[in-house]
């Protein structure tokens, strides 16, 4: 079990060095951040001096290796535009855009499995026809529009749930959580769905196709020769084999979703990092655009990890390095 | 009055391009504590047939007419919750590859505990003390440690002993064992049958035994069925169809056995392959292939003549048996 952790950090390590390296390498073509630093008045020559003072001139490697010895050391350099660590800006947006990444993974999670059973078991039925049908759909819908669409529906002409923000929020130590009021949890419903929206079709699809082969297989035909409940064989031999493939490929899509939230958080005006990311681009804040680029590198790289730790408990084939 | 009574079972698949039959026209009976053999070449409905018993077939495949009657039930038309007291209880089936035949992610014992659970309203310790029980009978090596494993844990041979002791643990009336061997390694095959036989016969326990092997039924079974194309073409003895097989088919059969040709010389075989069950010529359905066959044979369906105590499908076992009815006649 250690030896996985370890091997699974030194991983993670290399993931953030190429991350790190990637995004710092794109940084030149971002544009200028000294153009939002300072006011127009600022003649050419105290640009440049300014330009030499940051850093901005020397060669790329000169750079990185300054950026790095700094990283190593936990301190990714201050945001341009806050003037404060890159760090300590993204870690105060972050727990808005986990709530919301998990709230649309609970979403998820209710509505897939259910329907992607149902429609396995009965793939005749009208219900799971229409549901086939929506998928294709949804799939194709992109976000913006699906979020522009619940909004009309539920905030302007229902009037039912509110439309940006985030709400009351009240702290749990340390962590703004929006769980915790009915205003959070209202605020958290339509984001969640839109997000949710991306991945719910395709999740519905792949537990259907999975759980029908699944239901083919000799085990569960052996299972029905020994009498036991369909009940029983649908949810206890057929579900837990089904969702072997689920978890792997559940596991990238939720790390997927962290970026996707970029888009919901700018329609919701969610005050996460995706939102904080988008301004970041747009102000040239190189430091904040590499800092967010790494820390999502790392929630890509503890979802997989978590993953494989569900994965090893649901297949008793697969034992983790060291466990006995 | 026979144990299980099959009458005309006909079995469809309905496919797009229009319903196949898989089995036409099966009927043949199992005493109690009986040991049948059902052979035929692959795609003759044998393992059709196993299924068909229970009423498991998966679809598209159902039984569209003919009976199954289980003491004095018809299984073919029973109610979905009283064929599931049946099935596991009192007729089992041991599949063909006990590979695939147990669920990866879930434990020997919860597989076995979860079918005694099933039909009788035991606690969970004693459903174990059972299980353990039949894992010993079944001769696996230190059994209590078996409960808390995988089916990867184990082999292949131990896996089909577990699927073995699956199938006993209700003590049911019969057994259906679809190839029970084939996947096995040569070694362990006679071990394994040996095994079953044993068990089925201390519980006095009918078994169908469904395969391809000739060898293995004419030792074990006391009756079998040969099937060609979906239907029962000779059912009678075992000795008597394996000394004197009357139909064409089954004498083909016979022939084949590698022991039936000469050291140096090229082993016997049937000349072309079972057709398409799709495309099953008219008249007897064997008939393209048959070294023997005369007009009559391409127009009209054989029915069963006997023959001794066998029952043959055959237009020239009939015939000269007609001939001699003629002349007793005249």
């Amino acid at each position: 079990m250690i030896a996985f952790f370890v091997k699974r950090f030194f991983q993670a390590v290399v993931v953030m060095f190429v991350i790190s390296l990637i995004s710092f390498s794109i940084q030149d073509n971002l544009g200028d951040p000294l153009r939002e630093l300072v006011g127009q008045s600022v003649s050419e020559e105290e640009r440049q001096a300014l330009r030499d003072e940051m850093g901005l001139n020397d060669p790329f490697l000169v750079q990185y290796l300054r950026f790095a010895k700094k990283a190593v050391q936990g301190d990714l350099g201050d945001s341009y535009f806050f003037k404060k660590p890159a760090f300590d800006v993204i870690m105060k947006k972050l727990p808005a855009t986990l709530e919301l990444v998990f709230g649309a993974t609970i979403i998820i999670i209710l509505f897939s499995v259910p329907i992607g059973v149902y429609s396995a078991i009965n793939p005749q039925s009208w219900f799971s026809k229409t549901v086939m049908g929506l998928s294709i759909v949804g799939i194709s819908i992109p976000v913006f529009l699906t979020a522009i669409g619940l909004i009309y529906l539920f905030a302007i002409e229902l009037n039912w749930l509110p439309s940006y923000g985030r709400g009351e929020t009240s702290n749990l130590l340390g962590w703004e959580t929006g769980f915790l009021t009915a205003d959070g949890l209202k605020h958290l419903i339509l984001p969640s769905f839109t997000l949710a929206s991306i991945m719910l079709p395709l999740f519905i699809r792949l537990i259907r196709s999975e759980m029908m082969e699944v239901l083919q297989s000799e085990y569960v035909k052996f299972a029905w020769a020994k009498g036991i409940s369909p009940r029983r064989i649908y949810f206890v031999h057929a579900l837990k084999n089904t969702m072997l493939p689920v978890i792997t490929v559940g596991g990238v899509q939720i790390g997927t979703m962290v970026a996707y939230t970029i888009l919901t958080e700018t329609v919701f005006q969610w005050p996460g990092m995706g939102f904080l990311f988008l301004e970041a681009v747009n102000r040239v804040d190189t430091p904040l655009i590499v800092a967010y680029l790494i820390v999502v590198g790392a929630i890509f790289v503890v979802t997989n990890t978590l993953v494989d730790l569900i994965y090893g408990l649901v297949n008793p084939a697969v034992k983790l390095a060291g466990k006995k | 009055m026979p144990l299980l009574e099959v009458n005309n079972l006909e079995v469809c698949f309905g496919l797009r391009s229009g319903a196949v039959k898989a089995l036409r026209d099966v009927s043949f009976t199992l005493q109690r504590g009986e040991r049948l053999g059902v052979v035929g070449e692959s795609g003759a409905g044998k393992s059709v047939l196993g299924f068909s018993i229970i009423n498991l077939l998966s679809r598209p495949g159902h039984i569209s007419s003919g009976s199954v009657h289980f003491e004095g039930k018809d299984l073919a038309s029973l109610a979905p919750e009283e064929l599931r007291s049946i099935r596991g209880n009192r007729i089992s089936m041991i599949f063909q590859d006990p590979m695939m035949t147990l669920n990866p992610v879930l434990t020997i014992g919860v597989q076995m505990v979860e079918c005694l659970l099933a039909h009788r309203r035991i606690s969970k310790a004693d459903a174990k003390r059972i299980a353990l029980k039949k894992l010993q009978q079944v001769q696996i090596p230190s059994p209590e440690k078996r409960l808390d494993q995988y089916p990867h844990e184990l082999s292949g041979g131990m896996r089909q002993r577990i699927v073995i002791a699956i199938g006993l643990l209700l003590d049911p009336d019969i057994i259906i064992a679809d190839e029970p061997t084939t996947a096995l390694d040569v070694t362990i095959q006679a071990e394994i049958m040996d095994l079953m036989l044993n068990l089925c016969e201390q519980n006095n326990v009918a078994l169908i035994l469904i395969t391809h092997d000739l060898g293995v039924v004419s030792q074990v079974t006391q009756r079998m069925l040969v099937m060609y194309a979906g239907r029962i073409i000779e059912q009678g003895p075992t000795k008597e169809i394996i000394n004197d097989a009357q139909h064409p088919y089954t004498q083909g059969l016979m022939n084949a056995l590698p022991q039936m040709a000469l050291p140096g010389q090229k082993l016997n075989q049937i000349k072309g392959t079972m057709p398409p069950l799709q495309r099953i010529p008219k008249g007897c359905s064997f008939n393209p292939r048959c070294e023997y066959v005369m007009d009559i044979c391409k127009q009209t369906l054989p029915s069963f003549t006997q023959s001794g105590n066998c029952q043959v499908a055959c237009h020239m076992v009939a015939e000269p048996m007609q001939d001699k009815m003629l002349i007793k006649e005249v």
